[in-house]
């Protein structure tokens, strides 16, 4: 398994200038990127037949709070034919957060993104649609953010209980 | 009190009865509830429909419009996305109309109440609620529970002295 780690970094070495680092004791392998490096990172681990990650399973958002200043935007990648999974972890500042979208290269993360903006309130560059998907598009806030505070009343209902 | 049918028919098969208490027993023995449900007390609503708790046995039918319906089980968790939508279903409904509020959600959040931003804490701020049903969720005898305590308030029921009125009455003649 570590010989095909060797070979997944080398590989994305040669994509990649930028600084790239391994998530210590990660479960699956996890590597943390730059922002800038994402899209084309993603579509060449999409194309490169010696790589084939031909499915995103998972998008999560991550909020560190207003005392450490940053998001995460955290990538589960996966290859069938090779059965092996992949972490991209991606550290955002907290008042610009926002990344280019990878709809072009997995149309299924077109929702996933749609709910990380809609809890995290994260900017997708260049995505198709993106809106609130699980919040009312009137909705203020960003829910799981570390401080947000619910409104009184939404739509003349009392919210607090 | 004994049910219309319960008592004895004598005099030739006619019986005396007052309007009032002939159309309650009518209500109150077709009460169709509308089919929906919000979270997994629906499952426990669906089980009561089943053979083993047979809601038939009530004159109880699912109805599938809130125009054909004359009850609705609040089976869940009412979220303010849902709220309007349930103000809509429950303003649809021809009156006499009544709601059972079904689970510690629909009754006040329920584990919702304390970090639940997005749920409604009691569904009773959106709409009149006519019987709750305690649980989380409820067993179907629980909800059978519900229903009969619902019969209860509408067998006691007045359509022909609504009171409303009558206190409105009592209002106008005491500033005359």
């Amino acid at each position: 398994m570590s010989e095909r780690r060797e070979q997944l970094l080398s590989i994305i070495r040669e994509v990649s200038h930028e600084e790239i680092t391994e998530i210590p004791n990660s479960t699956p392998f996890g590597l943390i990127i730059k922002k800038e490096v994402l899209s084309s990172l993603c579509e060449s681990l999409y194309k490169n037949p010696s790589t084939y990650f031909d499915m995103l399973s998972c998008i999560t958002g991550v909020d560190n709070g207003p005392e450490a200043g940053t998001m995460e935007v955290i990538y589960h990648l996966y290859s069938i034919p090779f059965n092996q999974s992949l972490v991209l972890k991606v550290i955002l500042p907290r008042e610009k957060a926002e990344l280019e979208s990878i709809v072009s290269i997995w149309k299924t993360a077109n929702w996933l993104e749609r709910e990380v903006y809609d809890m995290f309130g994260i900017q997708f560059n260049n995505h198709p649609d993106l809106r609130r998907i699980l919040m009312p598009a009137d909705w203020k806030g960003f829910p799981l953010r570390k401080d947000y505070k619910h409104e009184e009343y939404y739509r003349g209902v009392k919210v607090e209980y | 009190m004994k049910g219309l049918l319960d008592q004895q028919f004598e005099n030739g098969g006619v019986i005396i009865t007052k309007v009032d208490d002939l159309l309650n027993w009518s209500r109150l023995s077709s009460l169709f509830p509308m089919t929906f449900g919000l979270a997994c007390c629906a499952i426990e609503f669906m089980s009561t429909g089943s053979t083993v708790y047979d809601m038939d046995r009530f004159g109880m039918v699912p109805r599938a419009t809130p125009r054909q319906s004359d009850v609705m089980i609040v089976s869940g968790t009412v979220t303010f996305k849902m709220a309007d939508r349930i103000k809509q279903l429950y303003e649809q409904m021809s009156e006499p109309r009544y709601v059972i509020s079904m689970g510690s959600c629909s009754n006040c959040g329920g584990p919702y109440w304390q970090h639940g931003y997005h749920v409604v804490k009691g569904v009773d701020r959106i709409i009149p609620v006519d019987v709750y049903v305690p649980g989380c969720p409820p067993r179907p005898e629980a909800l059978i529970g519900g229903i009969l305590k619902l019969h209860e308030k509408i067998r006691s029921e007045s359509r022909m002295k609504p009171t409303a009125i009558e206190q409105l009455m009592n209002k106008e003649s005491q500033h005359v």
